[in-house]
């Protein structure tokens, strides 16, 4: 039987209209994001430049496409359709009428279906986890920085030691299939996600003790939410079975966090040494107030500028990790959809057939570029102030 | 100056020390062992035949007592031999030696690699040879190449060429080695033809056609981050009071560049370059598997792939090596460079 094909115009015009629900969406928060530009503070401003627009655009794009990936995708990103093996883009799949929009890859899936189901993955573990290491290097980041002395020094030294290690030595070392068998993953997870609950406990507890109205409810809240996640992540073990992930995602999340926490850590106690040295800090040092209070509620919301800045170009560099990851095959399964693992793929056979290679690519290109004109626009606004 | 360097050896000597017990601690993990015991004996052994390898070649010892050995400042025994009870060599293909000796990586002895059959000495270096041709190539396209974005784009900030060039430079940084590799393979491989896809008869023969690809994708990781880096630094360089003087002096703009910024401008990209070589580590082992080129990236992705302990080990103690040197150069230039900087 012979694969019938549509032509390229029609393979644009499929592909766009494919599309249709984030294209609702964008015109939807973009139009209101415009309206309001005015009262969004920070996030208003980013509409003052081209290169804003381009990038809360192009991020945007990535999430709805995860949001409504099961709408947009004709395909199931692991199904297999034998006669569509290797088949070039616009070959319609005979049994549905359905077209491979881009073409086929060796196993005979779809490659468009793959492409948007991979921005899932993508959009789920790199901002946690950049979430995560965000909440370790601040937690560690702060005391390091306004104390100096001992702390200062074995922190940093730690610090020093992980971040001199190759990203890809460590990834072989901890993403193992092997490892999964020993505690070290589930212990690493064990201590890492500790951090964000610490981090809310302390935030909540130096603000509000005097107030027992209000501190109970926020750290039973803390806790109990915290708690919940935390035996759901660490233990699997979740009563409700909602809080739910597959131990080589975990593997992968926890590799991870560990990488990047060390340079939000280095950022961190950077900007921490030079705000301690402002008046205001001093102020509240003369007022009597705790190092943490000062810690968490000064020195903190004046630091998150370049905090906020440097979490935009991390979700994009923890985006690459997880690329390199697929690309080495390590911790994803092998079918995973993610675009690092089908990069890997069609890598390979590149020589013959170059069609499953680009949507990856390109995909994964665009949103770390989206991300990264981001940030350099929320930096040149953030300058301005 | 000398006390600084000294004590920023010990440092390095102490991390260096953690790293490797910590790596040493990974690789020599219980699942890792069966692998390395299972490639290593016949197809469809028992249990008992596998520990029985294991502990025959000596994994079985304690974990400091190997981890000294290695290290070179425990005696390494030989293992005795189950048909005879002699002692006899650990591995036949390394000449291990017979009666206890010292020789571990302080005696310049590396180990033995399982996946080789060979010495990893006799692997790491040629392989770490090649490496430093490709590193060569990609630092003498990439350094000239992001200077010059970066200089003119920070000579005149807000210019339509800074723009331009400053968006360039972030696609740069968005297009990690193995989405680059990808594409260029597609354009200058498959369309055009003008260049080959693998590196692998660049070991024979180093030529434009089998070697540009490679330098290329390395270089264009690189290239937007040492550029911006320049650009910012060249930026607030063409601030400084002194340049405004020369501006009203009456020099043109060229020479006011050239002789009055540069200088000033290049000292923040030499510490960025120097700092670049731990990224350029990862990016250096994707091209060597992408375009098969037999250097230290592949070295350590084949070791890694094999559970071939010693060989990783090697690999790891030259990246983390190369890791704090490149730091330590990159302290001490920038002290060397700038004279308003002095150490205490």
């Amino acid at each position: 039987m012979q694969v019938e094909y549509i032509s390229a115009v029609n393979v644009v015009l499929g592909v766009l209209s494919r599309f249709w629900p984030v294209w609702i969406a964008l015109v939807i928060v973009m139009g209101a994001s415009f309206a309001y530009k005015k009262k969004l503070a920070l996030y208003g401003q980013l509409f003052d430049s081209g290169v804003g627009i381009v990038g809360v655009g192009i991020c945007l794009f990535w999430l709805f496409t995860a949001i409504f990936a099961a709408t947009i995708s004709p395909f199931d990103p692991l199904a297999q359709v034998p006669i569509m093996k290797d088949v070039l883009p616009g070959g319609i799949e005979p049994q549905s009428g359905l077209v491979y929009l881009f073409g086929g890859d060796k196993l005979a899936r779809d490659v468009f279906s793959r492409m948007v189901y991979g921005s899932q993955i993508v959009l789920i573990i790199a901002p946690a986890a950049t979430g995560f290491a965000l909440m370790v290097g601040i937690t560690l980041g702060l005391p390091a920085g306004y104390y100096g002395g001992k702390i200062d020094t074995v922190l940093s030294f730690l610090a020093n030691l992980v971040l001199a290690f190759p990203v890809i030595l460590l990834f072989y070392l901890l993403v193992t299939p092997g490892i999964m068998d020993t505690p070290i993953p589930y212990a690493l997870a064990g201590v890492f996600f500790l951090f964000p609950i610490i981090f809310f406990s302390v935030l909540f507890w130096t603000r509000y003790k005097n107030r027992p109205d209000r501190i109970y409810i926020l750290l039973g809240l803390t806790l109990v939410i915290g708690g919940w996640i935390y035996v759901g992540l660490v233990f699997d073990r979740d009563p409700l079975h909602i809080v739910h992930i597959d131990p080589n995602q975990l593997n992968i999340f926890v590799a991870v966090v560990f990488a990047s926490s060390p340079g939000v850590f280095r950022i961190v106690r950077g900007l921490v040494m030079d705000i301690k040295t402002r008046d205001y800090v001093a102020a509240a040092q003369t007022r009597g107030e705790s190092p943490w209070y000062i810690m968490l509620w000064e020195i903190l919301p004046n630091a998150r500028g370049p905090l906020i800045v440097d979490a935009c170009l991390r979700i994009g560099y923890t985006t690459i990790l997880l690329g390199t990851l697929g690309y080495f095959g390590l911790g994803l399964a092998p079918e995973s959809p993610d675009w690092g693992t089908a990069i890997k793929d069609a890598s390979r056979l590149l020589r013959s057939f170059i069609h499953p290679a680009l949507p990856p690519t390109i995909a994964l290109m665009s949103f770390v570029l989206g991300l990264n004109l981001l940030a350099d626009s929320l930096r040149e606004q953030s300058m301005k102030d | 100056m000398l006390s600084f360097v000294i004590r920023r050896l010990g440092t390095m000597a102490l991390t260096m020390l953690c790293l490797t017990m910590i790596v040493f601690f990974l690789i020599n993990l219980e699942p890792n062992l069966k692998k390395l015991a299972i490639s290593q004996t016949e197809m469809h052994t028992s249990a008992e035949q596998l520990e029985g390898w294991l502990a025959n070649h000596g994994y079985r010892q304690n974990f400091f007592v190997r981890y000294g050995q290695w290290l070179g400042v425990l005696p390494k025994q030989p293992v005795t031999d189950p048909t005879t009870g002699k002692p006899a060599q650990r591995f036949t293909f390394c000449n291990d030696p017979v009666v206890p000796t010292f020789s571990g990586v302080l005696e310049g002895d590396f180990g033995c690699s399982t996946k080789f059959k060979a010495t990893v000495a006799s692997k790491l270096f040629p392989a770490l040879g090649a490496t430093g041709i490709l590193m060569f190539w990609v630092l003498a396209v990439m350094v000239p190449i992001s200077l010059l974005i970066g200089i003119l784009a920070g000579m005149r900030e807000g210019s339509r060429t800074d723009r331009v060039l400053s968006v360039a430079s972030i696609a740069s940084t968005a297009t990690p080695e193995y989405v680059s590799g990808v594409i260029f393979t597609v354009i200058f491989a498959s369309w055009l033809g003008w260049l080959n896809g693998s590196a692998a008869s660049a070991s024979q023969g180093i030529t434009f056609y089998n070697f540009t690809l490679p330098v290329m994708t390395l270089a264009i990781y690189g290239i937007g981050y040492i550029a911006r880096m320049t650009r910012a630094s060249m930026v607030e360089v063409m601030t400084q009071q002194y340049i405004r003087t020369a501006r009203l002096k009456g020099l043109s703009f060229g020479s006011v560049v050239v002789k009055h910024a540069l200088r000033n401008a290049l000292i923040a990209p030499f510490t960025v370059i120097m700092l670049q070589f731990p990224w350029l580590l990862t990016g250096v082992v994707i091209v060597e598997v992408m375009f098969r080129y037999q250097g230290f990236g592949y070295t350590l992705v084949e070791a890694a792939g094999n559970n071939d302990i010693d060989l990783l080990l090697g690999c790891s103690l030259v990246s983390v090596f190369i890791v704090l040197i490149t730091q330590l150069i990159s302290d001490v230039g920038y002290a060397f460079l700038n004279p308003r900087i002095r150490v205490q």
